[in-house]
Parts: structure tokens; C-alpha cells; sequence
């Protein structure tokens, strides 16, 4: 029978992955004499080895050897473990990544490289021959011998049994392969008061005619060899007996045949199992391919959480048929019964949400994994020292927002690398400790995610930045600045202070696009700084984007949703607050600050009764450190709403970043904040163009 | 039904083995690693038990020598799944009590070709 085995490819390359990761971080640790790390580690590589080689990825399996032969020798104690063969290692598992997710997508890769590092492998090995496995499949195939006859004679040890192997079990096997006459012999059976039923008192003469080679046959007495006494003899046409002898114990017990070495016996039959293997493989290769492209990406939940589900359930359905068996004979009387069951299906829901919503979160240590070794190879790379401290990496996260943070996260971490932490020279001439300290955080706060980054370096220079963002033309040399007005600065795009791009950061492509990702997002940054203490940049998340608090409000007849993690604050306009300036755009006071206000109903169109801005109610929404204020009808509730796309839906719409359907069955559509802000920019724009047709000064500029 | 416990710390590689034996006909009982195995074999029987040999908390030639003391696993074929198909291994698990081996990576027509030798 055939067994396709390539459903199991994607769990396969997962669990690569997973052990990439682990071999990465324990060699990283990994210092001498720990021997629970190594094996650890050896662990992982031999998996990828066994996995790869089951699955044909050849040149997986040939590269992992090599890998598993290093890390064998060190697990051993026969090899010291220095840092060139850890950083040999560690580029080692770089290639077998490469490798891997080269077989995944059937694609090509960077075989320079990988032939490179397997040299240095080779080399730091010693020149031990490393293709020994190849060679095993290359054994010479010589045509099936037609049916011969052979003689076996098997006298097992007393204690074969106890190792659980049973005679009858390889009578049956070498039945499968021709005609097979059993003659047992029992003169060695003890008398019955001296027998132990746990030994073995019999031995056999076997009389086996089949086309197998005496390779196959001794194949099935692989495991017994040790604990027995065998001899197989081929009785050829012309009854010219050969023998061939596997006898351990050194006691010749063939009368009949005089013995002859096993070269003249051995006759290599075609090798069919090789053959099968390769079609397997063949079949394996060719399923993969198209279930690799399409990205479906799969997520391992914890059997808990699947139980809960179930769970949950379960009760629900016990609710529904409350609920129905209630609606089908329905009175006034009882109605306290359907509040209660109502009452009790909100609660599933619920809970059968935030279970739902759990399967989706996973720890952001996938994220912070990957960091160890960057700041390994950061540090090599600049030769400062510093070493990285995370705390909070069991904070879970949504699995979209995980897979999109980690190159933000990257460019972040690089930057303090770069250009936070200073040389060692100069940290000791300001009396700090010799090693700098990157420390990556991640913990919950409300509904959202908050990870820090963090620096004890140089901190950032607010004057170099100031006169690098006049010098760009980004803000008035006059200007004046609030600290973290000056900081924001570092995410305009085309904003560079290192003096010379170097290969790790400072081609001013960076921060902008981070901050751009993190705003995709639905999340923010903010950077806080003390000159020669560090910086500190803070990054807020939602922890999801499938679901969204949000606050209704109401304009016109239509309900519109506004994400609650961009309201400051909601009030009712009082008049003496209120400043009209240029440009139609009204100013209202808030405190220290003057925030537009943006009539909502002006903004899309809408025919709305409360157009008087006396009394009308504001709600002050902030993106991107600017504050402004959306006048709306009234405040409805606050509630969860579940987004879905416009763009899937129907198309992207300037200013509405998605939709919902609310509880009433009718749409009701998310603001997009950022895209409001700038729609009421351009309106602006246009007015005053409109008006001043030759000034065509920016006056959003306050905006 | 021949009744076999599956013992490796790879996820996908006992998904295989126990995938392929299920396909036989088999039927299977997985654990992740040596204790986990033992604590599964424990007041059960079975008639075969699979296990690979580098695995963490209890490897598999622990788990060999721990079963063998158990009265129902005196007799039970016990295979190791190894990539490492030296000699040394071999003995080493021969003198745990180990009935045979099977060498990775394996295929899944040898695979149950080759218990046969040891099971129904």
C-alpha cells in the first residue's frame, strides 16, 4: 500500500521553524559544560534531519548531518565549544532556514552560501566524511536472482524473548517472501520441572525457497543476530551449496555445507525499496508546491482552549433550546424566563467571543525571539557591547498584529543599537557601566498591547534633531518646539541624524515607514528621552483587528463608529471657547489647546438638523499628536463592533476605514481618523484656493 | 486491534508514524516524550511501543529499560526510531531491552513492512 504522507509537510516545516528558533536562542546561550542546552539543541537538528528526510528535501537532510555531527561531538564532550564554531553554527541554522523555505516554495537559493557554510562545516569537522549517507543509497543494483532455495538455521538464545522478539513473527515475515517449510526442534527442552517459562528452549531448521537476495533474509533477522545462532545456506540448482554465515557466537554448527565466505553468497537484489522511496518523494515534492504559495498560514492552539470552546458551546446550545421551547408556547407570564435566558445568551456570546478571540493570540515571544540574535549580530557588527533584557514575553498578542509589528520592531531595535548605545569608551568616560542595556517590554494596558524599547545610551540630542529638521526644510528655524514635537520629527520621512549612513541604520527610510506600519495598524508610537540616560519609544497596539471598541454616535439618520482609543474626551461646545478663523475652520479651546472642529455632517454631506455649533456635542478624537474635534448629533453607546473590510467589501473609501453591522441588523460605518483629518485638509485647501486663487500657502498648517 | 504507543518529541514525525500504523489498521496511543510514554504505558497494555531515542525529560532508552521492568511490557516489542544507525546505538538499546530499530528517516512501506516482524 502507498501512504502519502506530504499532509504532514506543513506541520513539518512549522515545527522546523519552531526548532530553528529554539537551536538559534540556545546557541546564543549557550556557554560550556551545559549540557541540558546542547542536547537541547541536538535535539532540534535531529528532528529537522529525520523530518527532511522523510519528506525528500535531500539537501536539507545533507546540511543538517553535517550540523548534527558538529553538535553530536560537542553534546559528547569530544569538542570544546568556542565562539567560531557557535558563530559557524548559528549561520548554520540561517542556511538551514534558507533551505528550508526554499523546499517549501519550491524556489531557488542562495547555493553560494550554503555551500560556503557547509565547507566551514566540513573544514571544522575535520574532513570527516560527511557523505556516508549518500553512499548507503547508492549501492549497485544487481538484477533479482530467480527463486532459490536457502537453508536457515536458527537456534535462538534462552533469553530471546525477554528483548520481545518472537520467533513466529520472523517465520511469518520470511513466509512473505517465498515457500517456507517450519521443522522445530525441541531436544534441547529441559525436563518440565526445570523449565522457566520465560526462556526460549527451541531452534529451528528453515527451508525457504524465494527470489530474495540473503540480504533481504538476514534483513528480518536484523534484530536478533545478536541473540542467536544463525546460518543461512543458498542450495543452488546444481545442489553446489554456498554459505553464507551470520554467526555471532563463534560456534559452527553446519554439518552439511562447508562454509564459504559471504562475498560468494551475496547476491544484491534490486533494491525496490529504494525505488519506492524515491516515488514517495517525487509525490511528496509535487504536493507540496501548491499548498506552500497559498499562504494560508495555520495557528496551534492549546487543547484548553479548544475545550473551552466546546464548552461554550455546548451551553449555548442548552440556551437556544431553552429559548425556543419558551418561544413556542409563549405568554406574558413568562417573561421574566426570556429576560433570563436573554440575559444568559449575552453571556455566551461573550465568553464564546473572547474564547474565539483567544485561539487568534499567541505570546509575543514569536516576535521577541528573533531579537537575541539580532542584537548579537548588531553588537559583532558595531563592536560595542550591550546585551538585550525582555521581560513580559508571555503578553499575548493577535497573530495579525504579531506577523505586522516585527519588522517595525526590528528597525526600532537597530536604531538603538545604532544609534542609542554608545561606544565602550565613551560610556565609561561618562561613568556608565562598560555594557550597554536594550530592554524590550511588552505588557498589557486596557484594551491594548504597549511595547517599549528601550536604551540606556546616549539619549537623543533634541538640538541635533531640531537643526537636522531645519535644515530639511521640516519645520521654522523660529519655531518653537515642545520636546516630543521635537522627538516626532524623527518619524518624518527622508529624516536622518546619523551623520554617515551606516549598513545597520540611517538611510532616514526607516522611522517614517515604522511609524507608518504602526498606524496601519491602528496603534501609535511616542518616544521619550533623557540626554545621556537613553530613549525610550513606546508602541501601542490594539490587541486585535478583528474587533474594536468603539463609541456610536449619531449624525444626521446614520450611526457612525469612532474607535475608542483615539477619543480624548467628549463635550458640549460652550460658545465663549469658540474661535472662527480664515478659511471657514472654527477653533474651539480646549485648555491649552486650539482644536478645529470638523462638523461631521459638512465632512460627507449629510443633512442634519444640528448644524448650530452652540451646544453641539464634540467629540475631541487625536491621531498622530494632533488633536481635533468631530462635531456629531448625539453620543449613542459605547460597545465592541466586529470590522469588517470595506475594501473586500465593496471598495476603500477616504476618511471610513471600515464597517460594521450593528445590533439592529443596519451598517454603521468606522471613521478612520488619520484620513479624516486629512480629507478636512484638503477641503481646506481647496477653499482657500478657491478664494486666494495666488496664495497658495499651506493653511493646514495648524492642523 | 494491535494496540501500539507512539513515543517521539516531534510532533510531525509521530503524526507520521501513528498516521501510517492508523492507515494499517493500527491502533495508536502517542506521547511526547520518555515519561509521558511511561506514565501512558503504566496500568495499560500494548502490543507494540515505538519510540524515538534523543528526547528530552526521559530518552528513549530510559523509557526501553523502565518499561521492561513493568510485568505487561516483559514481552512487548519495544523499537527504537533513530536517525543514528551506529553500531553503539544499537547495543546500547539492545542492552535496555530494546527488541529492534528502525532507521530514519523511514518510508512509510518499510516502516510497516518492518513491524511485522514483531507484531500482527
Amino acid at each position: 500500500m502507498t501512504v502519502d504522507l506530504s499532509q504532514f509537510i506543513p506541520s513539518f516545516l512549522e515545527e522546523s521553524f519552531e526548532g530553528l528558533e529554539l537551536m538559534e536562542s540556545g546557541l546564543l546561550n549557550l556557554q560550556e559544560g551545559d549540557s541540558e542546552l546542547i542536547h537541547s539543541i541536538f535535539r532540534a537538528a535531529h528532528s529537522i534531519k529525520g523530518g527532511a528526510g522523510t519528506f525528500g528535501f535531500e539537501n536539507v537532510t545533507d546540511f543538517t548531518h553535517l550540523v548534527e555531527t558538529l553538535l553530536d561531538e560537542m553534546r559528547d564532550g569530544r569538542r570544546e565549544i568556542t565562539s567560531e564554531d557557535t558563530e559557524i553554527l548559528l549561520e548554520s541554522v540561517d542556511c538551514i532556514r534558507l533551505l528550508i523555505e526554499a523546499a517549501r516554495d519550491g524556489e531557488e537559493y542562495d547555493n553560494e552560501k550554503i555551500e560556503q557554510t557547509s565547507k566551514r562545516l566540513t573544514a571544522t569537522l575535520d574532513g570527516k566524511n560527511h557523505s556516508k549517507e549518500a553512499c548507503d543509497n547508492t549501492e549497485e543494483v544487481v538484477k533479482s536472482p530467480n527463486d532459490l532455495e536457502y537453508l536457515i538455521h536458527f537456534v535462538p538464545e534462552l533469553s530471546l524473548a525477554k528483548t520481545g522478539n518472537d520467533p513466529i513473527f520472523l517465520f511469518t515475515a520470511l513466509a512473505e517472501l517465498g515457500v517456507l517449510t517450519i521443522e522445530a526442534d525441541s531436544s534441547s527442552l529441559p525436563a518440565l520441572n526445570d523449565i522457566d517459562p520465560l526462556e526460549l528452549y527451541l531452534s529451528w531448521q528453515l527451508k525457504l525457497i524465494s527470489s530474495a537476495s540473503i540480504d533481504d533474509i538476514k534483513e528480518i533477522f536484523e534484530w536478533v543476530e545478536d541473540e542467536c545462532e544463525l546460518d543461512i545456506i543458498i542450495v543452488d540448482a546444481d545442489n553446489l551449496a554456498s554459505s553464507s554465515t551470520v554467526q555471532d557466537l563463534e560456534q559452527s554448527s553446519n554439518e552439511q555445507v562447508k562454509e564459504v565466505k559471504e562475498t560468494q553468497g551475496v547476491e544484491v537484489s534490486s533494491n525496490s525499496e529504494t525505488s519506492n522511496q524515491s516515488e514517495v518523494t517525487k509525490e511528496s515534492n509535487a504536493g507540496i508546491k501548491p499548498k506552500a504559495k497559498s499562504d494560508v498560514g495555520s495557528i496551534r492552539v492549546g487543547v484548553d482552549k479548544v475545550d473551552s470552546l466546546i464548552n461554550l458551546v455546548g451551553e449555548l446550545v442548552i440556551t437556544q433550546s431553552m429559548l425556543s421551547e419558551l418561544g413556542s408556547d409563549f405568554d406574558m407570564s413568562k417573561v421574566d424566563r426570556l429576560t433570563n435566558g436573554l440575559e444568559q445568551l449575552l453571556q455566551n456570546t461573550k465568553e464564546l467571543q473572547e474564547s474565539v478571540m483567544r485561539i487568534r493570540m499567541l505570546p509575543i515571544s514569536f516576535a521577541f525571539n528573533r531579537f537575541p540574535r539580532l542584537v548579537h549580530d548588531l553588537a559583532n557588527k558595531t563592536g560595542k557591547d550591550m546585551e538585550l533584557v525582555i521581560k513580559g514575553e508571555q503578553t499575548e498578542l493577535d497573530k495579525t498584529v504579531m506577523e505586522q509589528i516585527g519588522d517595525p520592531l526590528v528597525h526600532l531595535i537597530r536604531n538603538a543599537v545604532d544609534h542609542g548605545i554608545e561606544s565602550s569608551e565613551v560610556r565609561l568616560a561618562n561613568g556608565k557601566p562598560k555594557q550597554g542595556v536594550i530592554s524590550l517590554d511588552a505588557y498589557h494596558q486596557g484594551g491594548n498591547i504597549v511595547i517599549e524599547i528601550s536604551d540606556d545610551g546616549g539619549g537623543i540630542d533634541r538640538e541635533n534633531v531640531f537643526s537636522k529638521a531645519v535644515e530639511k526644510g521640516l519645520v521654522d528655524a523660529n519655531a518653537t518646539l515642545t520636546d516630543s514635537q521635537v522627538f516626532d520629527l524623527l518619524f518624518e520621512p527622508g529624516f536622518s541624524t546619523a551623520a554617515e549612513v551606516t549598513d545597520i541604520s540611517g538611510r532616514g527610510v526607516g522611522m517614517d515607514v515604522v511609524k507608518r506600519n504602526i498606524q496601519a495598524l491602528g496603534g501609535r508610537i511616542q518616544v521619550d528621552s533623557t540626554p545621556g540616560e537613553g530613549s525610550t519609544f513606546k508602541v501601542n497596539l490594539p490587541l486585535t483587528l478583528a474587533i474594536l471598541d468603539g463609541q456610536l454616535v449619531k449624525v444626521g439618520t446614520e450611526t457612525y463608529i469612532i474607535p475608542l482609543i483615539s477619543i480624548v474626551e467628549s463635550l458640549q461646545i460652550e460658545k465663549e471657547y469658540l474661535n472662527r478663523v480664515s478659511g471657514d475652520m472654527d477653533l474651539y479651546r480646549l485648555r491649552d489647546d486650539n482644536v478645529p472642529i470638523l462638523p461631521i455632517y459638512q465632512l460627507f454631506n449629510i443633512n442634519s438638523q444640528c448644524t448650530d455649533l452652540d451646544n453641539a456635542l464634540l467629540v475631541v478624537v487625536e491621531s498622530d499628536g494632533q488633536k481635533v474635534g468631530l462635531m456629531v448629533d448625539d453620543l449613542l453607546a459605547q460597545q465592541q463592533v466586529v470590522i469588517k473590510s470595506l475594501k473586500d467589501n465593496y471598495q476603500q473609501v477616504l476618511g471610513i476605514s471600515g464597517a460594521t453591522i450593528l445590533g439592529d441588523g443596519s451598517v454603521a460605518m468606522i471613521l478612520d481618523i488619520p484620513g479624516m483629518i486629512q480629507m478636512a485638509l484638503e477641503k481646506a485647501q481647496r477653499i482657500q484656493l478657491k478664494k486666494y486663487p495666488n496664495h497658495t500657502d499651506k493653511v493646514g498648517e495648524y492642523i | 486491534m494491535t494496540k501500539v504507543l507512539v513515543v517521539d518529541d516531534s510532533n510531525s514525525i509521530r503524526d507520521m508514524v501513528s498516521f501510517t500504523l492508523k492507515s494499517a489498521g493500527y491502533q495508536t496511543v502517542e506521547a511526547k516524550d520518555g515519561q509521558e510514554g511511561l506514565s501512558k504505558a503504566q496500568g495499560d497494555s500494548f502490543d507494540l511501543v515505538i519510540s524515538d531515542v534523543n528526547m528530552p525529560n526521559m530518552d528513549g532508552i530510559a523509557l526501553c529499560t523502565e518499561l521492561r521492568k513493568l510485568a505487561n511490557f516483559k514481552f512487548t516489542p519495544i523499537l527504537m526510531l533513530t536517525t543514528e544507525s551506529s553500531t553503539d546505538m544499537k547495543m546500547r538499546g539492545k542492552a535496555a531491552g530494546a527488541t529492534g530499530w528502525l532507521v530514519k528517516p523511514f518510508n512509510p512501506e518499510k516502516l510497516l513492512a518492518t513491524i511485522k516482524r514483531v507484531v500482527r
